[in-house]
């Protein structure tokens, strides 16, 4: 189980948050082709290193937030 | 030490590459066997290289739970499972190799009424696409399985199943070992310890790869290697709408013959089967966060568990033997990405994220079909690239997201 650090509450278990995914995503403004639109909603990242990612305090403080995490090695560490 | 002529020390030879191939098909588990066998069968084509980083179907071939079914919902996913099933039925004899294909059934439970009704709308579906499939209430569950815990006072009660009696299961290694024993019988070269480190693309299409044994000219170039798709692609400049996960399961210690089908259940998250060796097989749900670290966290092997244990409760003092992970490959619509990329000549088949065993003839069917025509197979077609552009997605989590 991971251990992830909330920036409110402190480290928590894995079992209190809810994946958020790749950070950074932002929806595309004004006139959006077909392909910008599908790679704003499906095309994402997944690099295997450092990966930047959402996470969810859903059973805390009910926080979003950014950490970044080793995708092999599964450590954690705040996102730069 | 020698054996008799009827008991060869190797299935297949262990070559080096050569220079230059018509194709290049990176990844040698299950799909890229498949491939390379149905390349040479039914196109002819044996300039063909295997190339596996590590050792043959030492992946997700090895790690897999060994479910075969055909029962999706939508019409382009029934088609391609339904051919893939209709050469598992043969595939031993084909072969000349026992796969231990044994079709015992495939029970999907229903827990509530959203599952009631979505598991006879998928029966019904089924048969208008030629699929077997019935419902059973929970008597009948109960009579066809009868150690499966169907009483009301289950904290999720089975209130009845789908039940394919084509599906069941098949040994991974034996389909592994009989698909590289025909590839290689037919030329081809499985190249082992040979990891693909990037693509010599010019003119916007590809004409080698690069690897941890040199560089090796190719024709075409096809990509079988599941979980790790994104990363190859991102080597050729390819963004792909993939997640890596981990999956976990399980073996308990072996056995006495105790479980005669398969039983999947989408709202508990577990399904399970006895291996024929004794062992019970279970698969969890994916572990939430992308992954390439081939474990998982054990919170996750526990809720499985504890979902195995409220359905069969004579397998509460069962322990367990081993738990392991795979790396899957997650599409948007839990559905393959099968057909041509943006590079000229790389081909790529993956995003079969927790279900692609049973896939394995069929997706290897369509691929080599794929790869020698240049253009899609028809039951490949639907699973293009492109879709996630033009919107038409082949939504199957309803019948792939958790159970496999």
């Amino acid at each position: 189980m991971l251990l992830i650090d909330c920036p409110h509450c402190g480290p928590r278990d894995e079992t209190e948050f809810r994946y958020g995914g790749q950070a950074g995503i932002s929806c595309p403004t004004g006139d959006v082709s077909d392909e910008e639109w599908a790679a704003y909603v499906f095309m994402r990242d997944n690099p295997k290193g450092w990966f930047r990612e959402r996470w969810f305090h859903v059973h805390g403080c009910r926080t979003w937030f950014d950490v970044e995490r080793h995708t092999v090695t599964h450590e954690v560490r705040k996102a730069r | 030490m020698t054996h008799p002529d009827t008991h060869p020390d190797f299935l297949w030879r262990n070559p080096d590459p050569k220079p230059s191939y018509d194709v290049v098909i990176v990844g040698g588990g299950g799909h890229g066997l498949a491939t390379a066998y149905y390349l040479a069968r039914n196109h002819g084509l044996n300039n063909v290289a295997v190339l596996e980083r590590g050792w043959l179907a030492g992946g997700n071939m090895a790690r897999n739970t060994t479910i075969i079914r055909s029962n999706y919902l939508w019409d382009e996913s029934a088609a391609i499972y339904e051919h893939s099933l209709k050469l598992w039925e043969g595939l031993s004899e084909e072969l000349d190799y026992d796969l231990q294909f044994s079709q015992r059934g495939v029970l999907n439970l229903a827990h509530n009424l959203g599952d009631v009704r979505e598991g006879r709308r998928r029966v019904n579906a089924n048969r208008l696409n030629g699929v077997d499939a019935e419902w059973l209430d929970a008597d009948e569950v109960r009579k066809f399985c009868p150690i499966i815990n169907v009483s009301g006072g289950a904290r999720y009660p089975v209130m009845g199943a789908t039940l394919q009696r084509r599906g069941g299961i098949a040994k991974h290694d034996h389909v592994a070992w009989a698909l590289a024993r025909r590839a290689d019988a037919y030329g081809i070269d499985l190249i082992q310890g040979c990891e693909v480190t990037g693509f010599e693309i010019a003119g916007g299409r590809v004409t080698a790869v690069e690897t941890s044994r040199g560089r090796i000219a190719a024709g075409k170039v096809a990509l079988a290697a599941a979980g790790h798709t994104s990363v190859l692609a991102e080597r050729a400049g390819i963004r792909l709408p993939l997640q890596s996960h981990p999956l976990q399961a399980l073996v308990s210690e072996l056995l006495e013959p105790v479980l005669d089908c398969v039983v999947m259940s989408n709202a508990v998250h577990v399904y399970v089967s006895q291996a024929h060796k004794g062992e019970l097989v279970m698969g969890a749900g994916i572990d939430a966060y992308n992954s390439y670290g081939q474990r998982g966290g054990v919170h996750v092997i526990e809720a499985q568990m504890a979902a195995a244990l409220e359905l069969f409760p004579i397998f509460s003092r069962v322990r367990v033997l081993r738990t392991w992970a795979g790396i899957v490959d997650v599409s948007p619509d839990a559905s393959p990405i099968i057909g041509p990329t943006p590079v000229e000549g790389l081909y790529i088949n993956a995003g079969w994220g927790t279900g692609g065993f049973k896939a394995t003839p069929g997706s290897g069917w369509v691929y080599a079909h794929t790869i020698a025509e240049g253009r899609p197979h028809p039951l490949a077609e639907p699973f293009g690239l492109d879709r996630f552009t033009t919107g038409a997605l082949i939504d199957e989590h309803g019948a792939a997201a958790v159970a496999h």
